[in-house]
């Protein structure tokens, strides 16, 4: 179910659960919640979901080896591991256990690495091994030679984030939650037995509150409680390379963990792409997603450390998240004890990717026993993503083609996008809006042109279909105008 | 399934001279692919002047000269198919192919001409610190956006990378009442033709700032700024020389990469400094019958060059198909051997490079026991008065029997760019194939003034021609001779060098 | 006497010109490495002029917008009057290579030609 916002302050309607962010974790507890009978809406300050970290990060789904045993991190990693394949089938989504290796170069560090396995171990994450330098390298023969001995974990395994989330919340919405864009929240107030949520577009009411508002979970947090939280960004730089060097390495090549989180990895993606980084620099700015030439530099030099010969060259672009750090270190979910009807899913950085299985699952039982929800009889638990041609054999494609003629016109040539594609992504529910939204959504302009070549189709197909000018197209909402008048209009 | 001759991939200036060059060398079963929903590729939206000048001693804008092109293409009754995505070419030249209207189909070709073009290297390439707004357009998008959909990418404007792109961009936008603040050439020297400095800048007062690059990017939503500083020699920024710029718009026109996806699927070799395929004198890669022209080859300034090359792979190629044919005339059942053997000869000449002459020899002995059913089949067929090559296997034949051409040919020269110069197409040349001159082409790596560019057959200097300066920017040719290669009939490698 | 510098635009090399001019008249040129450098330098600096293209807008055609040029060059100073000019003018598809979009441009005695053909279509 989708409203354009101001069709909902018609009705004065009370809500039964907002959650605040349509990230990997709004996203996922919505469709956990989306299975009972409650009056649910998502409420995202920015144009699209995945917009904040979810859109920026590893695409890691961690075996579950690095959180501290009896943290939520470890519990909610490793179940979230667990439920990853199941939960791509149901959503249509990819997912790889492509395994990872932890690499070790030095001697001396090796009690580190057998910490790292003990810690697995008790975490219940299965199948882990730790190599000798032999092994290592027979099995990943672009690993450093000076490699002394390596964690293996098979389980681990690389998802497409933007996927996810936005599978996640095309489920939620089809199971009738409501999402609403462009909203800001900028203050809660207790109202009886109520919120009362004011936003940049007016008030909405509601008895329970989720806060998944990522890097601002700590700022919705202290609308409501005494107990102050306090998140720090840290920003991770990241370069992403041509498939071309996408099997450089088959396994996620990670560095033992620094004190700020595990260090800059080398990874496929479940495209085919090679990803290195991040970095972790703590910043200030909430929507400091931009990244420095020290933070780029650092990840092309510290990605060789673990990984020999990474074609750099082959860079075809950089990008930054931002991890939300909570000062505890872990995940925070469930209710301060001074907020009834409030619950916080903060602190929500790496492992969220691999734990959103688990958070959707575990916040959804909070709230169901809290609010006493019942099951729908009709909760569907199947998406259907966009239909990738390539994925047909010749005679369906060209069925195919024959009743939707779209699908035989390629739009993006890097990444081989079909017009049918992009319409899909902009027809179905909580479709995409802007060019942005439908590279996450087809990987239109994700390829090694870099949106070059089709960003002027897209932007053509984007206009006919929404019913708008080419003037409103944007690159991710807001004032992203990709143009500004016609010619000589400024003459 | 569909069969043409000669399939040509792509309908941009390169894949129309070499249809019509193709045609008019007497191959009536020519095909061209274009994926846009009109020919002329990327000339369509270089609207400016100054093309032509070599081929038709005018200056044309760029649409212009390509509706000459496609004039002759109507006018020759050459077949080609818009909006047509080439999606794979298998190494038995199988092309498939999509469209809306006939879905995938496959269509099998005795000849592929590669001329799928370029593409521009994206922000990502030159790994630019800063946020990822709107308003940042590699040069030719903005250029599609300005001269075909008529609109305004923005109103301030920096541009980095004097590529010529950029260069005429700069004055486009300026022209359409964007305000363009400056242009920032990471190197010491500009990328870009001296003509389009003058008349696309300083016309403008557009100042060029030379080792200067974006070291920041600022704006979330859409551009508001950029920094740029200068750099050292080592291309990293100098502290202190930072300088903001408030603007809604960057330009890159920072290279352009030839588009050789399908090519590599294929199996065609990759040259690594030009990312084009390697080439011999005929423009045909290591697949016997696969030729590569205009800038899916290499990158070029000029496209009267293209066309000129073009020209000549579609000569090539109907050349190449000729030989086929009369290969197939004797016979179905030889003809299914034929086809292995030879196009296994043809590979070998070319991985005879590597091999060594030894096996060259052996291999060019059998390659001209047939060509030579071949030579006399085809003065039969006729049509090579406008053929030099088909003039020079036929000279290499008759040779073959004073039992003197044999080492010519299967032998195969090899071109090396030597000191200053990076590349040169072709890379290999087979004399007995060659026409009666050669361009090879090739740019030198940094801006060298008064220096000379020399040429040597192994260590002997056969050519040295004073320049007063040479640069990278501006693409270098070589003319050889079929009559002087023979002259030197133990020749194995033919360097090109910028001298003192 | 005043003298003005130039960029000769006849070859890569770019030569750096000196124009030394008495008023209108060129006295001397130098700086250049051949005659063509003189020629050049001679036409630059008394009587500029530049071919200008640009696009106007098509109506009930195949594409938004036509190219178009000056059908000779044209003095340097009418270039913004040119383009200014165009700006007020739209085209009625069919419009081919060739046709005449402007007559006698910004008084400069030039008409303004298309460089493309475009045909009638839906409006874009």
């Amino acid at each position: 179910m989708i409203y354009e916002s101001s069709m909902a302050y018609e009705s004065n309607m009370t809500y039964d659960i907002i959650i605040i962010g349509a990230g990997v974790s709004g996203a996922a507890i919505a469709r956990a919640l989306s299975r009972y009978q409650a009056n649910i809406c998502v409420i995202e300050k920015e144009e699209d979901v995945c917009y904040g970290t979810s859109k920026a990060n590893s695409a890691i789904v961690h075996a579950g080896y690095d959180a501290v045993p009896g943290s939520l991190k470890a519990r909610l990693n490793v179940r979230g591991s667990r439920m990853m394949g199941r939960l791509a089938e149901e959503l249509d989504i990819p997912f790889r256990r492509n395994g990872s290796l932890v690499v070790c170069r030095d001697k001396e560090e090796f009690p580190e690495l057998q910490k790292l396995y003990e810690r697995g171990v008790a975490n219940g994450v299965e199948e882990l091994r730790i190599l000798g330098r032999e092994e290592t390298l027979a099995m990943e023969p672009n690993v450093t030679d000076d490699v002394f001995a390596a964690l293996y974990a098979p389980t681990a395994g690389i998802v497409c984030p933007f996927e996810l989330n936005i599978a996640l919340a095309e489920n939620a919405c089809e199971n009738g939650v409501e999402f609403r864009f462009n909203e800001e929240v900028k203050d809660i107030v207790r109202s009886g037995q109520c919120y009362e949520l004011h936003t940049g577009r007016g008030t909405v009411r509601t008895k329970y509150v989720i806060n998944a508002a990522g890097v601002y979970a700590d700022v919705i947090h202290n609308m409501v409680s005494r107990r102050k939280l306090h998140i720090t960004p840290r920003r991770g730089d990241y370069c992403l390379l041509d498939r071309a060097a996408g099997s450089h390495v088959g396994r996620t090549i990670f560095a033992l963990p620094g004190k700020l989180g595990k260090g800059i990895l080398v990874t496929p993606t479940i495209h085919g792409n090679l990803l290195i980084g991040p970095t972790a620099m703590e910043v200030e700015d909430r929507e400091g997603t931009n990244t420095t030439r020290e933070g780029l530099d650092q990840v092309l030099e510290k990605a060789g450390l673990n990984v020999k010969d990474i074609p750099v060259r082959q860079v075809i672009t950089s990008f930054a998240g931002l991890r939300a750090h909570e000062d505890g270190g872990d995940f925070i979910i469930g209710e301060p004890e001074d907020a009834e009807g409030f619950m916080d899913c903060a602190g929500i950085e790496s492992p969220g990717i691999a734990s959103c299985p688990a958070i959707g699952e575990m916040a959804a039982q909070i709230v169901r026993d809290k609010m006493g929800l019942r099951e729908k009889s009709d909760f569907v638990s199947t998406r259907k993503g966009i239909l990738k041609p390539d994925a047909l054999t010749r005679e369906e494609r060209n069925a195919l083609i024959r009743e939707i003629p779209a699908y035989g016109n390629i739009v993006c040539r890097c990444e081989m996008i079909t017009e049918g594609e992009i319409i899909d992504a902009i027809r179905r529910p909580l479709g995409a809006k802007s060019l942005d939204g439908i590279k996450r959504r087809t990987r239109a302009g994700m390829g090694r042109c870099q949106g070059g070549f089709c960003s002027p189709r897209v932007m053509e197909i984007l206009a006919r279909e929404c019913g708008m000018n080419l003037q409103d197209v944007t690159k991710s909402g807001g004032r992203s105008q990709i143009i500004m008048g016609m010619n000589k209009d400024m003459l | 399934m569909e069969k043409y001759d000669i399939v040509v991939i792509g309908g941009g200036p390169a894949g129309l001279a070499a249809a019509i060059s193709a045609k008019r060398s007497g191959i009536d079963s020519v095909l061209i692919l274009e994926r846009d929903r009109e020919l002329g590729g990327i000339l369509n939206q270089c609207i400016h002047n100054g093309f032509g000048l070599h081929t038709f001693q005018e200056e044309l804008t760029g649409p212009e000269y390509a509706h000459r092109f496609i004039r002759q293409v109507m006018e020759l009754g050459i077949e080609y198919r818009l909006d047509t995505m080439v999606m794979d070419i298998s190494r038995e030249k199988l092309v498939m192919a999509m469209n809306r209207k006939d879905g995938l189909f496959d269509i099998q070709a005795k000849a592929v001409i590669l001329a799928m073009g370029c593409r521009e290297r994206a922000r990502g390439a030159l790994n630019i610190p800063g946020f990822r707004p709107a308003g940042i357009y590699s040069a030719g998008t903005a250029q599609k956006l300005v001269n075909v959909e008529g609109c305004m990418p923005g109103r301030e404007v920096v541009i980095l990378g004097s590529g010529d792109i950029g260069l005429i961009m700069a004055r486009r936008m300026t022209l359409e009442g964007a305000r363009v603040q400056a242009v920032a050439e990471l190197m010491p020297y500009s990328g870009g033709l001296k003509r389009n400095i003058v008349q696309c800048l300083e016309d403008y007062g557009i100042p060029l700032k030379l080792s200067h690059t974006v070291i920041d990017i600022r704006g979330r939503e859409r551009l508001e700024g950029v920094t740029l500083a200068e750099v050292d020699g080592r291309g990293r920024p100098v502290p202190g020389t930072e300088e903001f710029y408030s603007c809604d718009t960057l330009l890159l026109s920072v290279g352009l990469i030839p588009e050789n996806e399908l090519s590599g699927k294929m199996g065609v070799e990759m040259n690594p400094v030009t990312s084009g395929p390697r080439v011999n004198e005929s423009l045909e890669t290591n697949i016997g019958g696969v030729f590569a022209c205009g800038n899916v080859l290499h990158v070029h300034d000029l496209v009267d060059f293209v066309s000129e090359e073009a020209g000549a792979a579609g000569r090539n190629a109907a050349a190449y198909v000729k030989e086929y044919a009369e290969n197939s005339v004797t016979g179905s059942a030889k003809d299914s051997v034929k086809d292995g053997t030879k196009a296994s000869t043809r590979d070998n000449w070319k991985d005879g490079t590597k091999a060594g002459t030894r096996d060259n020899w052996k291999d060019s002995v059998a390659g001209s026991a047939e060509d030579s059913v071949t030579g006399s089949v085809e003065d039969s067929v006729g049509d090579s008065t406008k053929d030099n090559r088909r003039d020079g296997t036929k000279a290499g034949t008759s040779e073959n029997a004073t039992g003197r051409a044999d080492h010519q040919r299967g032998r195969e020269i090899r071109l090396q760019p030597a000191e200053g110069v990076r590349y040169t197409v072709p890379e290999r040349i087979n004399v007995s194939r060659m026409d009666e001159k050669l361009s090879v082409r090739f740019r030198v790596g940094n801006v060298y003034k008064n220096c000379y560019v020399s040429t040597y057959f192994d260590r002997e200097r056969v050519s040295r021609r004073k320049r007063q300066v040479v640069a990278p920017g501006e693409m270098e040719e070589v003319i050889l001779t079929r009559e002087q290669l023979l002259q030197y009939p133990d020749l194995e490698t033919i360097s090109i060098k910028v001298e003192a | 006497m005043n003298t003005k510098n130039l960029t000769c635009i006849n070859c890569p090399m770019g030569c750096s010109l000196t124009v030394e001019m008495e008023g209108d008249q060129v006295i001397r040129v130098s700086g250049n490495t051949c005659k063509r450098g003189e020629i050049y330098a001679r036409k630059e600096v008394t009587d500029p002029t530049r071919i200008v293209t640009s696009t106007v807008k098509v109506l009930h055609g195949n594409a938004a917008v036509i190219p178009v040029k000056t059908k000779e060059d044209i003095p340097k100073g009418k270039i913004f009057d040119c383009v200014k000019a165009l700006k007020k003018i739209q085209v009625e598809a069919p419009v081919h290579i060739g046709d005449v979009i402007a007559a006698d441009i910004a008084g400069t005695g030039v008409d303004v030609i298309a460089t493309k053909n475009v045909e009638q279509g839906a409006d874009i």
